[in-house]
């Protein structure tokens, strides 16, 4: 089961990610996340407090957006991973190309910041 | 100690899956680590053969089971249908994957870095795939 929630904190666009993503619903991932940046989000943060799961489905979604975020100057950042998401990310090393932090505030300053 | 169980060939048994596998891995005593990267690794082999060698078709089957080799443990996958040999596939870059904007490819990737040994066999039509992760006793010197 995956629930997703959007909201909106100044100029940032908050998606929340309730439950387990997997290949039978990654498809509602990447629809919100399109919907997002076609209303012109310039901050786009990934809120991973209560993700308790995701596959390469789910990783696809975020690696296939990350030369639009470059391209576009959108500025992306997950917080809130659990150990064992993380760890998932790291594997893979996708620690290196997304900026994974532990929460809302670190995520806010970094993308104030670059 | 064995557990078997039998999954129709639809992404929303994927779910299933999960659930099998969390409750049978802690019976070998894989830490709440282990048994996530393991359930991610098995997921990905069975969401591969659901979605390229089964079409997402429900009448069909893959079957799993999970055996107690001594020092490890061997979960098999097997499967009638287009062999998917995954000893063979050869993993993208994950710079080829984000240029590429393909939003698959990286599942493979992880079992390889997940497991600690693949073996693949495909004999009258019947493929199987084992996975095989060591217990954590058998990490230790």
């Amino acid at each position: 089961m995956l629930q997703l929630e959007r909201k909106k904190e100044e100029n940032k666009d908050i998606l929340r990610l309730i439950g387990e993503v997997d290949a039978s619903n990654s498809i509602l991932l990447d629809q919100s996340m399109q919907e997002i940046l076609e209303q012109g989000a310039t901050v786009l943060l990934i809120d991973g407090t209560e993700l308790v799961y995701i596959s390469s489905a789910g990783l696809g979604v975020f690696m296939s957006y990350l030369d639009d975020f470059s391209e576009r100057g959108i500025r992306f950042a997950i917080f809130g991973l659990n150990e064992q998401v993380n760890e998932v990310f790291k594997i893979l090393g996708l620690d290196r190309l997304i900026a994974i932090v532990p929460d809302l505030s670190t995520a806010t300053r970094l993308t104030h910041e670059s | 100690m064995s557990h078997k169980l039998n999954l129709s060939c639809c992404t929303s048994a994927l779910v299933e899956l999960r659930s099998f596998l969390q409750s049978s891995l802690k019976a070998y005593g894989f830490s709440e680590m282990e048994r996530h990267q393991v359930t991610l690794a098995v997921e990905e082999v069975c969401a591969n053969l659901i979605i390229h060698s089964h079409a997402c078709n429900p009448n069909e089957l893959i079957s799993l089971e999970l055996k107690d080799l001594n020092k490890k443990l061997a979960i098999e996958i097997t499967d009638k249908g287009d062999a998917f040999n995954l000893l063979e596939y050869e993993v993208p870059e994950l710079t080829q994957v984000i240029g590429e904007k393909r939003k698959g490819g990286i599942g493979i990737l992880l079992v390889k870095k997940i497991m600690d040994e693949i073996e693949f066999e495909s004999k009258n039509g019947e493929n199987t795939c084992r996975l095989i992760k060591k217990f954590p006793d058998a990490n230790r010197p």
